[in-house]
Protein backbone atom coordinates (compact mmCIF):
# COMPACT_ATOMS: atom_id res chain seq x y z
CA UNK A 1 0.00 0.00 0.00
CA UNK A 2 1.32 3.43 -0.95
CA UNK A 3 1.44 5.88 1.89
CA UNK A 4 -0.49 9.12 1.49
CA UNK A 5 1.00 11.76 3.74
CA UNK A 6 -1.37 14.62 4.51
CA UNK A 7 0.11 15.96 7.71
CA UNK A 8 2.58 18.52 6.37
CA UNK A 9 1.53 20.98 9.09
CA UNK A 10 2.94 18.52 11.64
CA UNK A 11 6.19 18.07 9.78
CA UNK A 12 7.53 17.75 6.26
CA UNK A 13 9.99 15.34 4.67
CA UNK A 14 13.38 16.96 4.24
CA UNK A 15 13.86 18.07 0.64
CA UNK A 16 16.51 15.96 -1.16
CA UNK A 17 18.40 19.12 -2.20
CA UNK A 18 18.42 20.20 1.44
CA UNK A 19 19.86 16.88 2.53
CA UNK A 20 22.50 17.06 -0.17
CA UNK A 21 23.50 20.53 0.98
CA UNK A 22 23.72 19.40 4.62
CA UNK A 23 25.75 16.21 4.19
CA UNK A 24 29.29 17.66 3.84
CA UNK A 25 28.85 19.51 7.13
CA UNK A 26 28.67 16.29 9.14
CA UNK A 27 32.08 14.86 8.35
CA UNK A 28 33.90 17.03 5.83
CA UNK A 29 33.41 20.64 6.81
CA UNK A 30 32.94 19.72 10.46
CA UNK A 31 34.96 22.58 12.00
CA UNK A 32 33.57 24.54 14.91
CA UNK A 33 32.56 27.94 13.52
CA UNK A 34 34.20 29.58 16.55
CA UNK A 35 37.65 28.23 15.66
CA UNK A 36 40.13 30.14 13.54
CA UNK A 37 41.51 27.69 10.97
CA UNK A 38 40.08 27.43 7.47
CA UNK A 39 38.08 24.26 8.12
CA UNK A 40 36.18 26.14 10.82
CA UNK A 41 35.92 29.38 8.87
CA UNK A 42 34.33 27.48 6.01
CA UNK A 43 31.68 26.21 8.40
CA UNK A 44 31.22 29.71 9.73
CA UNK A 45 30.85 30.99 6.19
CA UNK A 46 28.13 28.41 5.55
CA UNK A 47 26.26 29.49 8.67
CA UNK A 48 26.41 33.13 7.56
CA UNK A 49 25.32 32.18 4.06
CA UNK A 50 22.31 30.37 5.55
CA UNK A 51 21.53 33.39 7.71
CA UNK A 52 21.36 35.52 4.57
CA UNK A 53 18.97 33.08 2.90
CA UNK A 54 16.64 32.98 5.92
CA UNK A 55 16.73 36.77 6.17
CA UNK A 56 15.99 37.15 2.48
CA UNK A 57 12.88 34.97 2.64
CA UNK A 58 11.29 37.19 5.29
CA UNK A 59 12.83 40.50 4.13
CA UNK A 60 15.02 40.93 7.21
CA UNK A 61 18.71 41.78 7.63
CA UNK A 62 21.00 38.79 8.25
CA UNK A 63 22.11 40.21 11.61
CA UNK A 64 18.47 40.16 12.75
CA UNK A 65 18.31 36.34 12.51
CA UNK A 66 19.13 34.19 15.56
CA UNK A 67 19.30 30.44 15.01
CA UNK A 68 17.55 28.26 17.56
CA UNK A 69 16.72 24.58 18.01
CA UNK A 70 13.30 25.09 16.44
CA UNK A 71 10.04 26.97 16.57
CA UNK A 72 9.37 26.25 20.22
CA UNK A 73 12.70 27.66 21.32
CA UNK A 74 12.20 30.68 19.08
CA UNK A 75 8.82 31.35 20.74
CA UNK A 76 10.33 30.91 24.20
CA UNK A 77 13.23 33.23 23.40
CA UNK A 78 10.90 35.87 22.00
CA UNK A 79 8.42 35.86 24.85
CA UNK A 80 10.60 35.19 27.90
CA UNK A 81 13.46 37.18 26.38
CA UNK A 82 11.31 40.28 25.85
CA UNK A 83 9.53 39.84 29.19
CA UNK A 84 12.78 39.69 31.17
CA UNK A 85 14.54 42.43 29.22
CA UNK A 86 11.62 44.84 29.57
CA UNK A 87 10.52 44.10 33.12
CA UNK A 88 11.15 47.69 34.13
CA UNK A 89 8.76 48.94 31.46
CA UNK A 90 5.93 46.67 32.46
CA UNK A 91 4.72 43.18 33.19
CA UNK A 92 1.74 42.76 30.88
CA UNK A 93 1.64 40.48 27.82
CA UNK A 94 -1.20 40.04 25.35
CA UNK A 95 -1.64 36.88 23.32
CA UNK A 96 -4.58 34.92 21.90
CA UNK A 97 -6.56 31.89 22.97
CA UNK A 98 -5.60 29.96 19.84
CA UNK A 99 -1.81 30.14 20.01
CA UNK A 100 0.39 27.08 19.74
CA UNK A 101 1.28 25.57 23.11
CA UNK A 102 4.83 26.84 22.65
CA UNK A 103 3.38 30.33 23.15
CA UNK A 104 0.47 29.54 25.49
CA UNK A 105 2.45 27.50 27.99
CA UNK A 106 5.33 29.98 27.92
CA UNK A 107 2.84 32.72 28.82
CA UNK A 108 1.28 30.56 31.53
CA UNK A 109 4.72 29.98 33.01
CA UNK A 110 5.42 33.71 32.98
CA UNK A 111 2.15 34.27 34.85
CA UNK A 112 3.58 32.13 37.65
CA UNK A 113 6.62 34.43 37.66
CA UNK A 114 4.38 37.43 38.27
CA UNK A 115 3.65 38.60 34.74
CA UNK A 116 0.08 39.39 33.73
CA UNK A 117 -1.23 37.83 30.54
CA UNK A 118 -4.41 38.60 28.59
CA UNK A 119 -5.68 35.92 26.22
CA UNK A 120 -7.66 37.55 23.40
CA UNK A 121 -10.68 35.70 22.01
CA UNK A 122 -11.32 34.90 18.36
CA UNK A 123 -14.40 34.87 16.14
CA UNK A 124 -15.95 31.75 14.60
CA UNK A 125 -13.32 31.78 11.85
CA UNK A 126 -10.44 32.03 14.28
CA UNK A 127 -9.60 35.70 13.63
CA UNK A 128 -8.62 37.61 16.74
CA UNK A 129 -10.87 40.32 18.08
CA UNK A 130 -8.99 43.57 17.39
CA UNK A 131 -11.26 45.68 19.60
CA UNK A 132 -10.62 43.37 22.50
CA UNK A 133 -6.91 43.67 21.78
CA UNK A 134 -7.10 47.48 21.86
CA UNK A 135 -9.14 47.43 25.05
CA UNK A 136 -6.65 45.15 26.75
CA UNK A 137 -3.70 47.49 26.30
CA UNK A 138 -2.39 49.04 29.49
CA UNK A 139 0.58 51.21 30.41
CA UNK A 140 2.26 48.02 31.56
CA UNK A 141 1.86 46.14 28.26
CA UNK A 142 5.28 45.21 26.88
CA UNK A 143 4.51 42.52 24.33
CA UNK A 144 1.78 41.30 21.98
CA UNK A 145 2.27 37.77 20.66
CA UNK A 146 -0.19 36.68 17.97
CA UNK A 147 0.49 33.85 15.55
CA UNK A 148 0.61 34.49 11.81
CA UNK A 149 -1.46 31.44 10.82
CA UNK A 150 -3.03 28.90 13.08
CA UNK A 151 -1.53 25.42 12.90
CA UNK A 152 -4.86 23.63 13.24
CA UNK A 153 -7.39 25.60 11.23
CA UNK A 154 -5.02 27.61 9.02
CA UNK A 155 -6.65 30.99 9.63
CA UNK A 156 -4.29 33.87 8.84
CA UNK A 157 -4.29 36.84 11.21
CA UNK A 158 -4.21 40.50 10.13
CA UNK A 159 -0.60 41.14 11.21
CA UNK A 160 -0.41 44.65 9.81
CA UNK A 161 -3.43 45.84 11.79
CA UNK A 162 -2.02 44.33 14.98
CA UNK A 163 1.41 45.82 14.41
CA UNK A 164 -0.11 49.27 13.89
CA UNK A 165 -1.83 49.00 17.26
CA UNK A 166 1.41 47.84 18.88
CA UNK A 167 3.60 50.50 17.25
CA UNK A 168 1.32 53.35 18.30
CA UNK A 169 1.90 52.37 21.90
CA UNK A 170 5.54 51.38 21.59
CA UNK A 171 4.76 47.74 22.39
CA UNK A 172 6.75 44.90 20.87
CA UNK A 173 4.89 42.57 18.53
CA UNK A 174 5.95 38.94 18.16
CA UNK A 175 4.42 36.50 15.70
CA UNK A 176 4.77 32.73 15.57
CA UNK A 177 5.08 32.27 11.82
CA UNK A 178 6.04 28.60 11.95
CA UNK A 179 3.12 27.65 9.70
CA UNK A 180 3.49 30.47 7.20
CA UNK A 181 7.18 31.03 6.42
CA UNK A 182 7.81 29.45 3.04
CA UNK A 183 4.08 28.85 2.47
CA UNK A 184 2.67 32.34 2.06
CA UNK A 185 4.59 35.62 1.72
CA UNK A 186 5.89 36.64 5.12
CA UNK A 187 7.53 40.03 5.17
CA UNK A 188 8.72 41.48 8.45
CA UNK A 189 9.01 45.01 7.08
CA UNK A 190 5.61 45.05 5.44
CA UNK A 191 3.80 43.45 8.38
CA UNK A 192 5.68 45.54 10.93
CA UNK A 193 6.49 42.74 13.35
CA UNK A 194 9.36 43.08 15.83
CA UNK A 195 9.96 39.38 16.39
CA UNK A 196 9.08 36.36 14.27
CA UNK A 197 9.55 32.63 14.94
CA UNK A 198 10.13 30.08 12.21
CA UNK A 199 10.96 26.39 12.07
CA UNK A 200 13.04 24.31 9.65
CA UNK A 201 11.08 21.09 9.50
CA UNK A 202 7.81 22.77 8.52
CA UNK A 203 9.31 23.97 5.24
CA UNK A 204 11.14 20.86 4.04
CA UNK A 205 14.21 21.57 6.15
CA UNK A 206 15.52 19.35 8.96
CA UNK A 207 14.09 18.98 12.46
CA UNK A 208 16.00 20.55 15.33
CA UNK A 209 16.60 23.94 13.77
CA UNK A 210 14.62 27.15 13.63
CA UNK A 211 15.18 30.87 13.91
CA UNK A 212 13.96 33.98 15.60
CA UNK A 213 13.91 37.28 13.76
CA UNK A 214 14.65 40.09 16.20
CA UNK A 215 14.29 43.54 14.69
CA UNK A 216 17.39 45.63 15.31
CA UNK A 217 16.94 47.57 18.54
CA UNK A 218 14.49 45.19 20.22
CA UNK A 219 15.67 44.27 23.71
CA UNK A 220 15.77 40.52 24.35
CA UNK A 221 17.60 38.58 27.05
CA UNK A 222 18.92 35.11 26.21
CA UNK A 223 17.51 31.86 27.59
CA UNK A 224 20.72 29.91 27.17
CA UNK A 225 23.99 31.23 28.56
CA UNK A 226 27.46 30.20 27.52
CA UNK A 227 29.74 31.37 24.74
CA UNK A 228 29.34 34.41 22.54
CA UNK A 229 27.37 32.68 19.80
CA UNK A 230 24.51 34.27 17.91
CA UNK A 231 25.27 37.81 19.07
CA UNK A 232 25.10 36.70 22.70
CA UNK A 233 21.46 35.81 22.27
CA UNK A 234 21.80 32.03 22.07
CA UNK A 235 24.88 30.25 23.37
CA UNK A 236 26.03 26.85 22.13
CA UNK A 237 28.04 25.58 19.19
CA UNK A 238 25.97 26.14 16.07
CA UNK A 239 24.02 23.23 14.60
CA UNK A 240 25.90 23.74 11.34
CA UNK A 241 24.28 20.99 9.22
CA UNK A 242 20.84 21.99 10.48
CA UNK A 243 21.43 25.68 9.86
CA UNK A 244 22.76 24.98 6.36
CA UNK A 245 19.66 22.87 5.74
CA UNK A 246 17.34 25.61 6.98
CA UNK A 247 19.08 28.09 4.70
CA UNK A 248 18.68 25.83 1.68
CA UNK A 249 15.03 25.16 2.57
CA UNK A 250 14.38 28.91 2.67
CA UNK A 251 16.09 29.38 -0.69
CA UNK A 252 13.93 26.65 -2.24
CA UNK A 253 10.77 28.00 -0.64
CA UNK A 254 11.39 31.45 -2.10
CA UNK A 255 11.75 29.84 -5.51
CA UNK A 256 8.76 27.50 -5.35
CA UNK A 257 6.24 29.34 -3.16
CA UNK A 258 4.08 30.95 -5.83
CA UNK A 259 3.45 27.81 -7.90
CA UNK A 260 3.21 25.67 -4.80
CA UNK A 261 0.50 27.89 -3.30
CA UNK A 262 -1.67 27.65 -6.39
CA UNK A 263 -1.31 23.88 -6.56
CA UNK A 264 -2.07 23.35 -2.88
CA UNK A 265 -5.11 25.56 -2.93
CA UNK A 266 -6.50 23.74 -5.96
CA UNK A 267 -5.97 20.31 -4.39
CA UNK A 268 -7.26 21.45 -0.99
CA UNK A 269 -10.47 22.80 -2.56
CA UNK A 270 -10.87 19.57 -4.52
CA UNK A 271 -10.58 17.58 -1.29
CA UNK A 272 -13.17 19.67 0.53
CA UNK A 273 -15.57 19.59 -2.40
CA UNK A 274 -15.25 15.83 -2.76
CA UNK A 275 -15.71 15.14 0.93
CA UNK A 276 -18.60 17.54 1.43
CA UNK A 277 -20.42 16.03 -1.54
CA UNK A 278 -20.15 12.53 -0.11
CA UNK A 279 -20.43 13.04 3.64
CA UNK A 280 -23.41 14.68 5.26
CA UNK A 281 -23.00 16.96 8.23
CA UNK A 282 -19.43 18.09 7.86
CA UNK A 283 -18.33 21.58 8.80
CA UNK A 284 -15.38 23.57 7.49
CA UNK A 285 -13.26 25.01 10.29
CA UNK A 286 -11.25 28.20 9.92
CA UNK A 287 -11.62 31.16 7.63
CA UNK A 288 -12.99 30.22 4.21
CA UNK A 289 -10.59 32.59 2.37
CA UNK A 290 -7.92 33.90 4.75
CA UNK A 291 -6.31 30.56 5.35
CA UNK A 292 -3.20 28.56 4.56
CA UNK A 293 -3.36 27.15 1.03
CA UNK A 294 -2.60 23.56 2.06
CA UNK A 295 -4.83 23.37 5.13
CA UNK A 296 -8.20 21.68 5.31
CA UNK A 297 -9.81 21.30 8.73
CA UNK A 298 -13.27 19.81 9.01
CA UNK A 299 -15.52 18.48 11.72
CA UNK A 300 -17.33 15.27 10.91
CA UNK A 301 -20.33 15.27 13.22
CA UNK A 302 -21.29 12.28 15.40
CA UNK A 303 -17.92 10.53 15.11
CA UNK A 304 -14.73 10.89 17.03
CA UNK A 305 -11.51 12.03 15.38
CA UNK A 306 -9.05 9.41 16.54
CA UNK A 307 -11.22 6.54 15.38
CA UNK A 308 -11.26 8.13 11.91
CA UNK A 309 -7.49 8.65 11.99
CA UNK A 310 -6.79 5.02 12.85
CA UNK A 311 -9.04 3.86 10.05
CA UNK A 312 -7.30 6.24 7.66
CA UNK A 313 -3.92 4.96 8.86
CA UNK A 314 -5.01 1.42 8.04
CA UNK A 315 -5.48 2.71 4.48
CA UNK A 316 -2.04 4.30 4.55
CA UNK A 317 -3.35 7.84 4.99
CA UNK A 318 -1.66 10.13 7.56
CA UNK A 319 -3.73 13.01 8.93
CA UNK A 320 -4.44 14.55 12.34
CA UNK A 321 -7.27 15.59 14.61
CA UNK A 322 -8.03 18.02 17.39
CA UNK A 323 -9.87 15.40 19.41
CA UNK A 324 -8.95 14.91 23.06
CA UNK A 325 -7.82 11.38 22.33
CA UNK A 326 -5.06 12.56 20.07
CA UNK A 327 -3.84 15.31 22.35
CA UNK A 328 -3.36 13.18 25.45
CA UNK A 329 -5.68 15.45 27.41
CA UNK A 330 -9.37 15.09 28.16
CA UNK A 331 -10.37 18.20 26.28
CA UNK A 332 -10.62 18.67 22.56
CA UNK A 333 -8.60 21.29 20.70
CA UNK A 334 -8.41 24.65 22.50
CA UNK A 335 -8.46 26.29 19.08
CA UNK A 336 -11.81 24.80 18.02
CA UNK A 337 -13.32 25.49 21.45
CA UNK A 338 -12.15 29.12 21.28
CA UNK A 339 -13.89 29.39 17.90
CA UNK A 340 -17.14 28.43 19.63
CA UNK A 341 -17.39 24.88 18.30
CA UNK A 342 -19.19 22.63 20.81
CA UNK A 343 -16.88 19.99 22.36
CA UNK A 344 -18.76 16.98 20.98
CA UNK A 345 -18.31 18.36 17.47
CA UNK A 346 -14.72 19.43 18.06
CA UNK A 347 -13.92 15.80 18.93
CA UNK A 348 -14.78 14.91 15.35
CA UNK A 349 -12.24 17.23 13.76
CA UNK A 350 -9.87 16.14 11.04
CA UNK A 351 -6.97 18.12 9.66
CA UNK A 352 -5.52 17.36 6.26
CA UNK A 353 -2.45 19.42 5.47
CA UNK A 354 -1.16 19.13 1.94
CA UNK A 355 2.36 19.65 0.69
CA UNK A 356 4.74 19.60 -2.25
CA UNK A 357 4.45 15.87 -2.95
CA UNK A 358 0.64 15.77 -2.73
CA UNK A 359 -1.03 14.63 -5.95
CA UNK A 360 -4.54 14.76 -7.33
CA UNK A 361 -4.59 10.96 -7.24
CA UNK A 362 -3.89 10.99 -3.51
CA UNK A 363 -6.66 13.49 -2.89
CA UNK A 364 -9.10 11.37 -4.88
CA UNK A 365 -8.10 8.34 -2.85
CA UNK A 366 -9.00 10.14 0.38
CA UNK A 367 -12.34 11.16 -1.10
CA UNK A 368 -12.91 7.49 -1.88
CA UNK A 369 -11.74 6.08 1.47
CA UNK A 370 -13.14 8.47 4.08
CA UNK A 371 -16.91 8.28 3.38
CA UNK A 372 -17.21 4.52 4.12
CA UNK A 373 -15.12 4.98 7.29
CA UNK A 374 -17.49 7.69 8.48
CA UNK A 375 -20.48 5.57 7.60
CA UNK A 376 -19.17 2.63 9.60
CA UNK A 377 -18.36 4.76 12.65
CA UNK A 378 -21.66 6.60 12.53
CA UNK A 379 -23.48 3.27 12.54
CA UNK A 380 -21.65 2.52 15.79
CA UNK A 381 -22.34 5.94 17.29
CA UNK A 382 -25.07 6.43 19.91
CA UNK A 383 -25.69 9.81 18.27
CA UNK A 384 -27.22 7.97 15.31
CA UNK A 385 -30.73 7.50 16.66
CA UNK A 386 -30.71 10.97 18.13
CA UNK A 387 -29.88 12.36 14.72
CA UNK A 388 -32.71 10.40 13.16
CA UNK A 389 -35.23 11.47 15.77
CA UNK A 390 -34.11 15.09 15.51
CA UNK A 391 -33.19 15.10 19.18
CA UNK A 392 -29.59 15.91 18.44
CA UNK A 393 -28.69 19.06 16.58
CA UNK A 394 -25.01 19.85 16.34
CA UNK B 1 -0.72 -2.34 8.41
CA UNK B 2 -1.39 -2.88 12.11
CA UNK B 3 2.18 -3.80 12.89
CA UNK B 4 4.61 -3.21 15.72
CA UNK B 5 4.52 0.55 15.16
CA UNK B 6 0.81 0.74 15.86
CA UNK B 7 -0.30 2.80 18.84
CA UNK B 8 -2.44 -0.14 19.94
CA UNK B 9 -1.93 -3.88 20.45
CA UNK B 10 -2.97 -6.31 17.70
CA UNK B 11 -5.93 -7.37 19.82
CA UNK B 12 -7.16 -3.79 20.23
CA UNK B 13 -6.80 -3.21 16.50
CA UNK B 14 -8.64 -6.43 15.74
CA UNK B 15 -11.59 -5.45 17.95
CA UNK B 16 -11.49 -1.90 16.61
CA UNK B 17 -11.65 -3.06 13.00
CA UNK B 18 -14.16 -5.81 13.64
CA UNK B 19 -16.09 -4.80 16.73
CA UNK B 20 -18.35 -7.49 18.18
CA UNK B 21 -21.90 -6.84 19.32
CA UNK B 22 -22.45 -3.42 17.77
CA UNK B 23 -26.03 -2.27 18.03
CA UNK B 24 -28.94 -2.10 20.41
CA UNK B 25 -31.16 -4.69 22.06
CA UNK B 26 -34.89 -4.15 21.81
CA UNK B 27 -36.53 -4.18 25.22
CA UNK B 28 -33.29 -4.84 27.09
CA UNK B 29 -33.30 -5.87 30.72
CA UNK B 30 -30.67 -3.25 31.41
CA UNK B 31 -29.07 -0.24 29.70
CA UNK B 32 -26.03 1.73 30.80
CA UNK B 33 -25.31 5.22 29.43
CA UNK B 34 -21.94 6.58 30.48
CA UNK B 35 -19.42 9.19 29.47
CA UNK B 36 -20.05 12.69 28.28
CA UNK B 37 -19.61 14.48 24.99
CA UNK B 38 -17.12 16.94 26.45
CA UNK B 39 -14.57 14.20 27.09
CA UNK B 40 -15.32 12.70 23.72
CA UNK B 41 -16.41 9.24 24.87
CA UNK B 42 -19.99 8.07 25.12
CA UNK B 43 -20.90 4.44 25.64
CA UNK B 44 -24.29 2.78 25.64
CA UNK B 45 -24.37 -0.83 26.77
CA UNK B 46 -27.44 -3.06 26.54
CA UNK B 47 -27.88 -6.40 28.31
CA UNK B 48 -30.38 -9.19 27.94
CA UNK B 49 -30.75 -11.22 31.14
CA UNK B 50 -32.36 -14.62 31.60
CA UNK B 51 -32.36 -16.52 34.92
CA UNK B 52 -29.77 -14.20 36.39
CA UNK B 53 -27.48 -14.79 33.41
CA UNK B 54 -26.46 -12.24 30.78
CA UNK B 55 -27.42 -13.96 27.56
CA UNK B 56 -26.72 -11.08 25.18
CA UNK B 57 -24.95 -7.73 25.23
CA UNK B 58 -24.65 -4.97 22.65
CA UNK B 59 -23.11 -1.53 22.52
CA UNK B 60 -23.04 1.80 20.76
CA UNK B 61 -20.00 3.99 21.26
CA UNK B 62 -18.83 7.43 20.22
CA UNK B 63 -15.15 7.49 20.96
CA UNK B 64 -11.58 6.71 20.05
CA UNK B 65 -10.11 3.39 18.97
CA UNK B 66 -9.61 2.25 22.54
CA UNK B 67 -13.18 3.15 23.49
CA UNK B 68 -14.56 1.09 20.63
CA UNK B 69 -12.26 -1.87 21.33
CA UNK B 70 -13.05 -1.92 25.07
CA UNK B 71 -16.79 -1.73 24.32
CA UNK B 72 -16.45 -4.68 22.00
CA UNK B 73 -14.37 -6.64 24.50
CA UNK B 74 -16.55 -6.01 27.53
CA UNK B 75 -19.68 -7.14 25.68
CA UNK B 76 -17.86 -10.33 24.71
CA UNK B 77 -16.70 -10.92 28.28
CA UNK B 78 -20.11 -10.59 29.94
CA UNK B 79 -22.00 -12.95 27.69
CA UNK B 80 -22.87 -16.13 29.58
CA UNK B 81 -21.88 -14.66 32.95
CA UNK B 82 -24.17 -14.43 35.96
CA UNK B 83 -24.90 -10.94 37.29
CA UNK B 84 -22.56 -11.57 40.23
CA UNK B 85 -19.75 -12.71 37.93
CA UNK B 86 -20.30 -9.78 35.57
CA UNK B 87 -20.10 -7.30 38.45
CA UNK B 88 -16.58 -8.57 39.16
CA UNK B 89 -15.28 -7.64 35.69
CA UNK B 90 -12.83 -4.82 36.28
CA UNK B 91 -11.46 -2.27 33.87
CA UNK B 92 -8.05 -3.94 34.26
CA UNK B 93 -9.51 -7.26 33.19
CA UNK B 94 -10.93 -5.63 30.04
CA UNK B 95 -7.60 -3.95 29.28
CA UNK B 96 -5.70 -7.19 29.91
CA UNK B 97 -8.03 -9.12 27.64
CA UNK B 98 -7.02 -6.65 24.92
CA UNK B 99 -3.31 -7.24 25.63
CA UNK B 100 -3.06 -3.87 27.29
CA UNK B 101 -3.85 -0.26 26.47
CA UNK B 102 -1.54 2.76 26.24
CA UNK B 103 -1.48 4.49 29.67
CA UNK B 104 -3.39 7.55 28.44
CA UNK B 105 -6.14 5.24 27.19
CA UNK B 106 -6.78 3.40 30.44
CA UNK B 107 -9.75 5.67 31.14
CA UNK B 108 -11.48 4.06 28.16
CA UNK B 109 -11.43 0.72 29.99
CA UNK B 110 -12.84 2.47 33.06
CA UNK B 111 -15.67 3.68 30.88
CA UNK B 112 -16.36 0.11 29.72
CA UNK B 113 -16.52 -1.10 33.33
CA UNK B 114 -18.77 1.83 34.24
CA UNK B 115 -21.09 1.13 31.29
CA UNK B 116 -21.42 -2.50 32.33
CA UNK B 117 -22.05 -1.60 35.98
CA UNK B 118 -24.64 0.99 34.92
CA UNK B 119 -26.46 -1.58 32.76
CA UNK B 120 -26.50 -4.08 35.62
CA UNK B 121 -27.69 -1.45 38.09
CA UNK B 122 -30.45 -0.54 35.66
CA UNK B 123 -31.42 -4.21 35.47
CA UNK B 124 -31.38 -4.63 39.24
CA UNK B 125 -33.38 -1.45 39.76
CA UNK B 126 -36.03 -2.57 37.29
CA UNK B 127 -36.11 -6.02 38.86
CA UNK B 128 -36.40 -4.52 42.32
CA UNK B 129 -39.35 -2.47 41.21
CA UNK B 130 -41.03 -5.50 39.70
CA UNK B 131 -40.52 -7.42 42.93
CA UNK B 132 -42.11 -4.59 44.84
CA UNK B 133 -45.38 -5.00 43.02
Amino acid sequence: MKRIYLDYAATTPTHPEVMKEMLPFFNQIYGNPSSIYQLAQRAKGAVEEARKKVAELINAKPEEIIFTSGGTEADNLAIKGVAWANKKKGNHIITSKIEHHAVLNTCKWLEKQGFKVTYISVDKYGIINLDELKDSLTDKTILISIMHANNEVGTIQPLLEISKIAQRRGIYFHTDAVQTVGKVPTDVKESGVDLLSLSGHKLYGPKGVGALYIRKGVKVLPLIHGGHHERNKRAGTENVPGIVGLGKACELAAREMATERRKLKMLRDRLYKGLSEQIEDIVLNGHPQNRLPGNLNICVKYVEGESMLINLDLEGICASSGSACTSGSLEPSHVLLAMGIPPEIAHGSLRFSLGRDTTEKEIDRVIEVLPPIVKKLRAMSPFGKKIKSGEYRG
Amino acid sequence: MADQWSLYSKKVMEHFQHPRNVGEIKNPEGVGHVGNPICGDIMELYIKVKDNKIVDAKFKTFGCGAAIATSSMVTEMVKGKTIEEALKISNRAVAEALDGLPPIKMHCSVLAEDALKAAIEDYLAKKGKKNDY
